[in-house]
């Protein structure tokens, strides 16, 4: 399974985010590295289709997939967790059902 | 860039209306923008403050590069406010970036607090965690309290939070 963190300087929810991944990892029993990609430019960000920091894919599909017609560019996402707060991160539970998926 | 105890620079900028507004003291200046998620999960317990302290003047200030991220154009902004409905503050936007730069802001948001002699009293973040909502910007609040009563700010500073201010 591949797991891939991008993340840019700009953003400071990375850590949490891989420090959040990772605990999903150990809970779920899979023994995948984390790759940790660092988008630096708007032409990086559109070549990997980097919708904002922090985006996680896992077997190469988006935890949340952005919505159509999203930009890629140097930005923070904005995630919504499953009580409907604003969040620089993705839900775990949304991270958790991704691994299950992809496992 | 604005040290705690230095006056503040006086700005005059469009609101979302596109009437100029010009700096009155005491007051909050908050960069912030449309597209942060720390900035938005902030935003209501800012908003919430400037309800609630009406004898302070609040002014939202964007100052994002808005060719880049154009989410934080002047339109978007106005669409925004519009959307929303309910804003307690005008919305600035700060085109030339001329009053983050002045100010030091580093993120969106990053708050400033004035007296009335237009001194700076306290900058940093609203409170200590932007994903929890009963914390009420309860640093922003004790600043607050404490210039309205004419005391020292017991914290007059702590790290702002949040996404870089997008410089041109």
């Amino acid at each position: 399974m591949t797991v891939e963190l991008l993340w840019w300087e700009g953003c400071p929810s990375h850590p949490q985010a891989q420090a959040e991944l990772e605990r999903i990892l150990r809970e779920e029993g899979v023994a995948a590295e984390v790759t940790r990609v660092e988008i630096e430019d708007d032409e990086q960000a559109r070549r990997e289709r980097f919708p904002g920091s922090p985006t996680i894919r896992i077997g190469g599909e988006d935890v949340v997939p952005p919505g159509e017609g999203e930009p890629y560019s140097l930005t923070c996402r904005v995630y919504r967790t499953r009580d409907g707060r604003i969040s620089p991160v993705p839900d775990p539970e949304d991270v958790r059902d991704a691994v299950r998926r992809a496992a | 860039m604005t040290g705690i105890g230095d006056r503040a620079p006086a700005f005059s900028l469009p609101d979302t209306g596109g009437t100029e507004r010009s700096l009155e003291t005491p007051a909050v200046i908050v960069f912030t923008c449309n597209h942060c998620p720390y900035a938005l999960g902030w935003h209501d317990r800012i908003a919430d403050a400037a309800r609630d302290y009406q004898d302070v003047h609040f002014y939202a200030i964007n100052p994002n590069d808005a060719e880049r991220y154009p989410r934080d154009s002047l339109e978007a902004m106005r669409e925004r406010v519009e959307r929303e409905g309910d804003w307690p503050m005008p919305y600035l936007h700060d085109e030339s970036q001329e009053v983050a730069r002045a100010y030091g802001a580093k993120t969106t948001p990053d708050l400033f607090v004035l007296d009335a002699d237009g001194a700076l009293r306290y900058r940093g973040a609203p409170d200590p965690d932007h994903q929890d909502p009963s914390l009420n910007a309860s640093w922003l609040r004790e600043a607050l309290d404490s210039v309205l009563a004419g005391k020292d700010v017991a914290r007059p500073e702590t790290d702002p939070v949040g996404c870089s201010v997008k410089w041109k």
